[in-house]
């Protein structure tokens, strides 16, 4: 395989309700700013393509308007995932690749807040069988812990305890939604939102954009110090119906994983993990070992989750660790879809593979 | 890097208003599963599943492909979802054509579909308040008037549209997979009610149910099929903005530079004599002499001279819409992927009674949004 590296990141403050700016507008100033960072102009950038969803803006080809906010003329070569931004990023890997261009912008927005997320998640369910039960995606986590929960001898203090790292982690990160310093006591004494689920261990809802730029080879060693190496990647998906998967653990995480080498230890790792509990599925699953590898050092999506943004920005987050020269090996891990349905894998390195 | 890419298994559903015996993953299904036949592979066969769709909205389902992974094969495999507008399902061939490319999978399926008798796309594709001000009533309201501005500017004959209805319409007849099934009349198409003038009733594509599938591979498997494989000779796409001041909706540049761009890897210099039948994105009859142009096929404002001529159809010598094209079935997502599959077919020598005799080259075709996104392949009999 070509050597692929990140190069920059860039991200949107998240907050819960952006209402002065529509996606186009929040969208400028980060695609902005991650070129100017690796000093790359518009011509610079040989391919384009970022991850959004219609049914978040509530209009149909509403990912036409990030053309303006990229700038499309002359015009561009240019592709859309309907999927989380990590998903355009893995188009952009596969692109440099073929060995046809040597940089890519991947990037992805969301705005969680004009709508009711909830109730529009529902919409990705199966509209003949499971839709009609009026079950939303708070409901189908809150199955998927109560099944772990009983089924690996975990406890509710141990989601806690995600919740106060992440939101601490989140403390460092000026572009946290949700953060502070808790205790797991404290959380505890909260009442029960969808039981067994409390409201820190869910998502805040989000209004956000991030951006990365890839480059192959000795373009990405001319742009940094310090370029993420890609050494693997790999997503796979599973099947839709709760019934038909074990939802204590997370086999396509677990084939993803091995199929991007992602064996060993590491340094940072960032898990996109909307709900406590999946956050402790996926470092089991993945092996992850807290005493050596710091998890979720951004805060991850309990500090903030823009819908089809949060994958890529644990991506980017990994990644900025590398770029900084703070870890020499990195994880990143983006999901979509109720209950870790499809997840996908990155490995990023100081040293190219 | 840079493998040869074979498409070594092709199917499509019956396209027709409405594919009620079907569910969605039915409809998927029906066309993946012929795809597979042809190829002679099984569901285990595959490496990742690429499903291309326009938006979601028409269907009510958001991000589709989650509930469709198990009846496409996918868990435990790779499944992208690729969105581009109209040009989506030209797109989703190349997204999975680059795993193919790149290395990264030997054996890709990919496929297009839209179940439009889900909702009522032509309201679905007006924009609404806040959005847009609400002056346009579907896709050809929107484009009636760079249509009236052809034939402004070019001074040209105004029944070249019919002609070029008549002659879809026909084609389609040849094509058992066509939603129209109906042989028309120049008087009929002239006669038939003036929906967006200048674009009648007959002059405009069909609202469809329908799916597209393809199985492509690396040179490693391309003789898998019950046929020998098409070769991916050069594969393009180009977005322009939706509104600037300085574009030219009528020939829009993101074509010109996507078809330069695709000709330049397959070594076409001249389209019309190094082409042998091109399968192209034309919702609207109109835009057959418009793309002729915008291809390079004539130079600008002669385009419906070939049209008028009769060079564009199926025995003329440079057939287009063999299958009957978008003016007889029009699933919106797999639209694009329809026009690739049937450039293969024709190379493959597998396209009935809607065969060129020796197709060896052949140009798939799809664009979409605002005459704004565009995406080509060039399939070929002979590896390249």
């Amino acid at each position: 395989m070509r050597d692929v590296a990140v190069v920059a990141f860039a991200q949107a403050p998240n907050v819960r309700r952006d209402s002065d700016r529509n996606e186009v507008e929040i969208l400028m100033p980060v695609l902005h700013e991650v070129r100017e960072k690796v000093g790359l102009e518009r011509d610079d950038i040989d391919f384009v393509v970022h991850g959004s969803t219609d049914f978040q803006a509530g209009m149909p080809f509403s990912f036409v308007g990030a053309l303006d906010a990229y700038g499309a003329w002359p015009p561009i070569n240019e592709s859309h995932v309907e999927m989380d931004g990590a998903w355009a990023l893995y188009e952009a890997w596969v692109k440099l690749q073929t060995g046809e261009i040597d940089t890519a912008l991947a990037f992805a927005y969301g705005k969680g807040s004009p709508g009711d997320l909830v109730d529009v998640l529902r919409l990705q369910l199966d509209p003949y069988l499971v839709f009609p039960l009026g079950i939303d995606p708070i409901g189908m986590a809150a199955i998927q812990c109560r099944a772990y929960l009983e089924g690996v001898g975990r406890t509710e203090a141990d989601m806690a305890s995600v919740a106060v790292r992440d939101r601490r982690n989140g403390m460092t990160n000026p572009c946290a939604q949700v953060t502070g310093e808790f205790t797991v006591e404290g959380l505890l004494a909260e009442p029960m939102f969808v039981s067994p689920l409390r409201r820190h261990d869910c998502p805040p809802i989000s209004d956000g954009a991030c951006a990365v730029i890839l480059a192959a080879g000795d373009r990405a060693r001319d742009l940094v110090e310090h370029p993420a190496w890609v050494v693997g990647i790999d997503h796979r998906i599973e099947a839709p119906g709760l019934g038909m998967r074990d939802l204590t653990v997370s086999e396509s995480t677990r084939i993803a994983a091995e199929k991007a080498n992602a064996s060993g230890t590491f340094d940072v790792a960032e898990l996109h993990a909307p709900f406590t509990h999946q956050s402790l599925i996926l470092e089991d699953t993945l092996g992850i070992d807290a005493a050596v590898t710091q998890v979720n050092p951004s805060g991850g999506a309990l500090a903030a989750n823009p819908f089809m943004v949060a994958g890529l920005t644990r991506i980017g987050e990994a990644a900025q660790r590398v770029l900084d020269g703070a870890a020499g090996r990195a994880l990143a891990h983006a999901t979509s879809g109720p209950c870790l349905q499809q997840n996908l894998v990155c490995v990023l390195e100081a040293r190219e593979g | 890097m840079a493998n040869n890419v074979a498409v070594v298994g092709i199917g499509q559903t019956k396209h027709n208003t409405q594919r009620n015996e079907l569910s969605m993953p039915g409809l998927v299904r029906e066309a993946a599963t012929r795809a597979l036949e042809d190829a002679q592979m099984t569901w285990a066969d595959i490496d990742a599943v690429v499903i291309g769709k326009a938006p979601d909205t028409f269907e009510g389902v958001m991000m589709p492909e989650l509930f469709l992974a198990d009846a496409l094969g996918a868990p435990g495999k790779p499944m992208l979802r690729v969105h581009t507008a109209g040009s989506v399902g030209g797109s989703t061939a190349m997204v999975a054509a680059g795993l193919v490319k790149a290395g990264v999978h030997e054996r890709v399926l990919t496929v297009a579909y839209e179940k439009q008798s889900e909702s009522n796309a032509m309201w679905a594709l007006a924009m609404k308040i806040p959005f847009a001000p609400p002056l346009v009533a579907g896709a050809g309201g929107y484009f009636a008037p760079y249509v009236r501005a052809y034939i402004e500017r070019h001074d040209v004959p105004d029944d070249i549209g019919i002609k070029v209805a008549v002659k879809d319409t026909n084609n389609g007849v040849l094509n058992p997979y066509a939603h129209k099934q109906m042989t028309v009349t120049y008087d009929e198409v002239r006669d038939s009610m003036m929906l967006w003038d200048p674009i009648r009733f007959l002059e405009s594509c069909p609202s469809s149910d329908g799916a597209c599938a393809l199985v492509l591979t690396s040179e490693a498997h391309a003789a898998s099929g019950k046929l020998p494989p098409a070769w991916v000779h050069g594969m393009a796409w180009r977005s322009e903005p939706t509104m600037l001041a300085r574009q030219d909706k009528v020939n829009p540049r993101a074509g010109q530079e996507c078809a330069r761009d695709v000709y330049a890897q397959a070594g076409i210099t001249d389209p019309r004599r190094d082409i042998d039948c091109a399968e192209v994105y034309v919702p609207f009859s109109w835009f057959e002499p418009k793309w002729l142009e915008n291809l390079f096929f004539a130079p600008e404002g002669e385009g419906w001279k070939l049209t008028e001529s009769g060079a564009t159809s199926l025995d003329g010598d440079i057939p287009w819409n063999m299958s009957g094209g978008v003016i007889c079935s029009n699933p919106i997502g797999a639209s694009g992927m329809l026009r690739f599959a049937e450039a293969a077919m024709q190379v493959r020598g597998q396209a009935g009674a809607h065969q060129v005799d020796g197709a060896a080259t052949a140009l798939g075709h799809a664009y979409g949004g605002g005459s704004q996104f565009f995406a080509m392949w060039i399939v070929r009999n002979t590896k390249p």
